[in-house]
C-alpha cells in the first residue's frame, strides 16, 4: 500500500496559531453547510460557521477544534482556516459598536470633572502639604 | 542626637520605596516577554490573511470593495490611538499623544477633519480635554488584550469609512524597537493596498461560498482588527518595556539617595560622639 496522501492544514487565529500539520482529510463548518476536505480539493473559500473543525491525522487519529466562526481557504495541497476568537453576529458587533461610541460620550460628557481619581488624589496630596506648611508658617509667627 | 532619628526614618522610606520600584521592574520584565510572545503568536494570521487577501483581490479584478478604494479628496481622516491605562511608563503615552498632536494638525492643515478614537484610558485623559471629536473609546484592556473588547470600537470607525464619513484610516501606537527603545509609529490600515507584495500570482480562482465580494469583505474588517488587535499587543510590550526601564531608574535613584543619606547620618552620629566625648572630657578636668 503506498502512503496516502495528505494535505496541509493551518488553523490560526488573530490571537494565535492553534495547529498546524498535515492531515488526510479536513471537516469544517461552512456557511452553506458542513463541508470535508480532501486532498486535491478544487481551490474554495468560504466562510464558517461557529462549530467544530475536524482534522484526521495521517497516524489515522482525529482532532477536533473548535471554531467560534471565520474563513476557510482551500487550495490543492493546503487548507488554510482563519478563525475567530470571538463570536461574531450583525446584531453583537453592532451593539458592541454602540458601546464603544457610548463610552466615548460619557466619559466627554462631564467635562466638569475632568479630573480623574488619580489627578484628584495628587490635587489632595498638594492641598495637604500646603495646608502643613501654613500651619507651621503660623505657629512660627504666633 | 537631634537629627540621626529623622535621617534614619527617612533612609527606611527611601529603601521601602525601592523595594516597590524594583518589584515592579521585574514585574514588567515578565509580562513584557509575555507580550512579546503574543506579538509573535498574532503574526501567522495576519500573513495568512494578507494572501488569501492578495488572491482573492487578483481572481476578481472587477470588483473594488470600499475598503480598497483609493478616494482622492480627502475631507475627513479617522485616527485610531492606542496608550496604556496606567502610568509610570516614562515618556511613552507623552511620545504618542505628540506624535497624534502632529497628525492631527498636519491634516487640519489641508483642511480635513479629524475624528478620534481611542484606546487605552490615558489617551482619554488627555484628549478630552482638546476639541478634536472622539466618536469611540475602550480602556481597561489589561495586560492581555482580545480581539473582542476591539470590535466595537474598530467597526465605528470601518462603518465611518464605508459610509464616506472619514476618508482615510490611521492607527498611532509605541512601537517596541527593543527594550531600551519604544517610539510611536503611524500606520495607514484604509484604504488598504492588498497589492504590497509584486510578486506575480498563477492566474486560478475559487468556489465561493457565498460570494465573492461578501467573502472579501468579511476578510477585510478582520485583517483591520487583526491590525489594531497587533498593535494594541505591541503597546503592551512597549508599555511594559517602558516601565522597566523607568522602574530601574527609579531603584538606582533610590540605591544613590540612600548611599548619600547613609553618609550624612554617619557624620552626624559622629558628630554627637565626638561632642559627648568633648563634654566628658571637659567634665572630667573640671573636677
Amino acid at each position: 500500500m503506498t502512503q496516502p496522501s495528505t494535505i496541509q492544514v493551518d488553523i490560526v487565529s488573530a490571537e494565535g496559531e492553534v495547529f498546524s500539520g498535515a492531515a488526510t482529510m479536513v471537516f469544517a463548518p461552512a456557511s452553506q453547510g458542513d463541508i470535508g476536505v480532501a486532498p486535491r480539493h478544487a481551490p474554495l473559500l468560504s466562510m464558517l460557521k461557529p462549530g467544530e473543525v475536524r482534522i484526521q491525522t495521517p497516524d489515522g487519529q482525529e482532532q477536533f477544534f473548535f471554531v467560534g466562526g471565520g474563513a476557510i481557504e482551500v487550495q490543492p495541497h493546503h487548507v488554510t482556516v482563519l478563525a475567530d476568537t470571538a463570536l461574531r453576529a450583525k446584531d453583537i458587533d453592532e451593539a458592541a459598536a454602540l458601546a464603544a461610541k457610548q463610552r466615548a460620550e460619557e466619559a466627554l460628557k462631564d467635562r466638569s470633572g475632568l479630573i480623574t481619581q488619580a489627578e484628584a488624589l495628587a490635587e489632595l496630596a498638594r492641598a495637604a502639604a500646603q495646608l502643613k506648611v501654613i500651619a507651621r508658617l503660623r505657629k512660627i509667627r504666633s | 542626637m537631634p537629627g540621626t532619628k529623622e535621617i534614619r526614618a527617612k533612609i527606611t522610606s527611601v529603601k521601602n520605596t525601592q523595594k516597590i520600584t524594583r518589584a515592579m521592574q521585574m514585574v514588567a520584565t515578565s509580562k513584557m516577554r509575555r507580550a512579546q510572545e503574543r506579538l509573535r503568536a498574532a503574526r501567522p494570521y495576519a500573513e495568512k490573511m494578507r494572501a488569501v487577501i492578495g488572491n482573492l483581490t487578483a481572481a476578481n479584478p472587477d470588483y473594488r470593495s470600499p475598503y480598497l478604494q483609493r478616494r482622492t479628496s480627502v475631507k475627513s481622516v479617522g485616527i485610531i490611538m492606542i496608550s496604556t491605562d496606567r502610568g509610570l511608563a516614562g515618556a511613552l503615552n507623552a511620545n504618542v499623544f505628540k506624535q497624534t498632536l502632529l497628525l492631527i494638525r498636519e491634516w487640519q492643515g489641508q483642511g480635513a477633519a479629524v475624528k478620534l478614537c481611542l484606546v487605552g484610558a490615558k489617551g482619554m485623559a488627555f484628549f478630552r480635554r482638546l476639541d478634536t471629536p472622539i466618536v469611540a473609546s475602550v480602556s481597561h484592556l489589561g495586560d492581555r488584550p482580545h480581539v473582542k473588547d476591539l470590535i466595537g470600537t474598530v467597526k465605528v470607525m470601518l462603518d465611518a469609512y464605508r459610509d464616506g464619513n472619514i476618508d482615510r484610516l490611521f492607527l498611532v501606537n509605541a512601537e517596541f524597537v527593543n527594550t531600551m527603545t519604544q517610539r510611536p509609529i503611524v500606520t495607514q490600515i484604509l484604504p488598504l493596498d492588498p497589492t504590497q507584495d509584486g510578486e506575480p500570482r498563477e492566474h486560478w480562482d475559487y468556489i465561493y461560498e457565498p460570494e465573492a465580494a461578501q467573502i472579501l469583505d468579511a476578510l477585510l474588517i478582520r485583517y483591520v482588527e487583526s491590525q489594531v488587535y497587533r498593535a494594541a499587543v505591541e503597546n503592551v510590550a512597549a508599555e511594559m518595556a517602558a516601565r522597566m526601564v523607568a522602574m530601574k531608574a527609579a531603584t538606582d535613584n533610590a540605591g544613590k539617595l540612600v548611599e548619600e543619606m547613609q553618609l550624612i547620618y554617619n557624620k552626624a552620629r559622629q558628630a554627637a560622639i565626638t561632642k559627648e566625648l568633648a563634654e566628658i572630657v571637659g567634665g572630667a578636668s573640671a573636677v
